[in-house]
């Protein structure tokens, strides 16, 4: 393969690590919400969860993933700065039916919720902490 | 067990020095080599793959102290997901099909590449797309 292939591999490798590196944990708001919001709550079962007065932030980890700790720290004071949020850590490979059914495909990945408990947006990997501002002050 | 995260960032490197040039020369030898590295690691832990054990003795000493620490069963995963790879570059590079031989040692060197560059372990990020194939029985509570 030689010289072309190799600097065409690793050229390849840096767009990529640019393009995943800005992707990674930006909050996705949720694709169109519906019109009943109560109706159309996120199935969680079967795990059933408190929701937060304003919003809720589910974060699904795995025991030995280096990202969940900052995640959860970032959520945990976010939660507790912020009343009516609550931060819930979960351990994905303990519900994997679970985890399948929400299409989560890594860890951590955050989906936060509204105080109906609806999907308003998800991240994968540790979220930027702006996301994560701006979806809780748009949160009442 | 609880690791500097610089060492498998340091590691990283190492293999990518190593898989460019098992990729510039074509070389199965020295892919071979990154194969026993792979292997050690994934079986014993990063820190004590031969690159581990060079960061913890040799580099380790001579660099600040950090606080940041990481569970090491993360890079080991990851370590055996590249010892994957590398076992499929071989059987390519040793049955002559050339394509197979490039094809792996490429997908290791670009994760190795975003280890050491960008501090993305994409082994790591392979776990739960991994388990989620696994039937396991659900547990209820969090």
């Amino acid at each position: 393969m030689g010289a072309w292939g190799l600097g065409l591999l690793l050229a390849a490798s840096l767009v990529f690590g640019f393009v995943y590196r800005a992707k990674r944990g930006r909050v996705h708001p949720a694709k169109s919400l519906p019109r009943d919001r109560a109706a159309s709550a996120l199935d969680l079962s079967p795990l059933t969860v408190e929701l937060g007065s304003r919003g809720s932030f589910i974060q699904f980890s795995s025991a030995f993933c280096t990202p969940c700790r900052a995640t959860r720290l970032l959520l945990e004071g976010v939660a507790a700065a912020n009343p009516g949020f609550i931060h819930h850590d979960i351990d994905a490979e303990a519900h994997l039916e679970l985890v399948r059914r929400l299409h989560i495909l890594s860890t951590p990945t955050t989906i936060i919720l509204d105080r109906n408990g609806v999907e308003v947006g998800r991240a994968s990997g540790a979220p930027k902490r702006d996301d994560i501002e701006r979806v809780v002050a748009s949160l009442r | 067990m609880e690791i500097d995260i610089r060492g498998p960032r340091f590691g990283a490197a190492l293999t990518l020095a190593v898989l460019a040039i098992a990729f510039f020369t074509g070389s199965v030898w020295v892919l071979a080599l990154q194969t026993v590295v792979f292997a050690l690691g994934a079986s014993r832990g990063p820190h004590r793959s031969p690159y581990g054990i060079f960061f913890a003795k040799v580099v380790k000493p001579r660099i600040s102290p950090t606080k940041e620490r990481e569970d090491s069963r993360a890079p080991q995963f990851a370590q055996a997901v590249g010892l994957v790879f590398c076992l499929v570059g071989l059987v390519g590079g040793f049955s002559g099909i050339a394509p197979l031989f490039y094809v792996a040692t490429g997908f290791a060197l670009a994760a190795s590449f975003l280890n050491a560059i960008f501090g993305l372990c994409l082994g790591c990020e392979m776990y739960l797309i991994i388990k989620r194939f696994s039937r396991t029985k659900e547990t209820v509570g969090a």
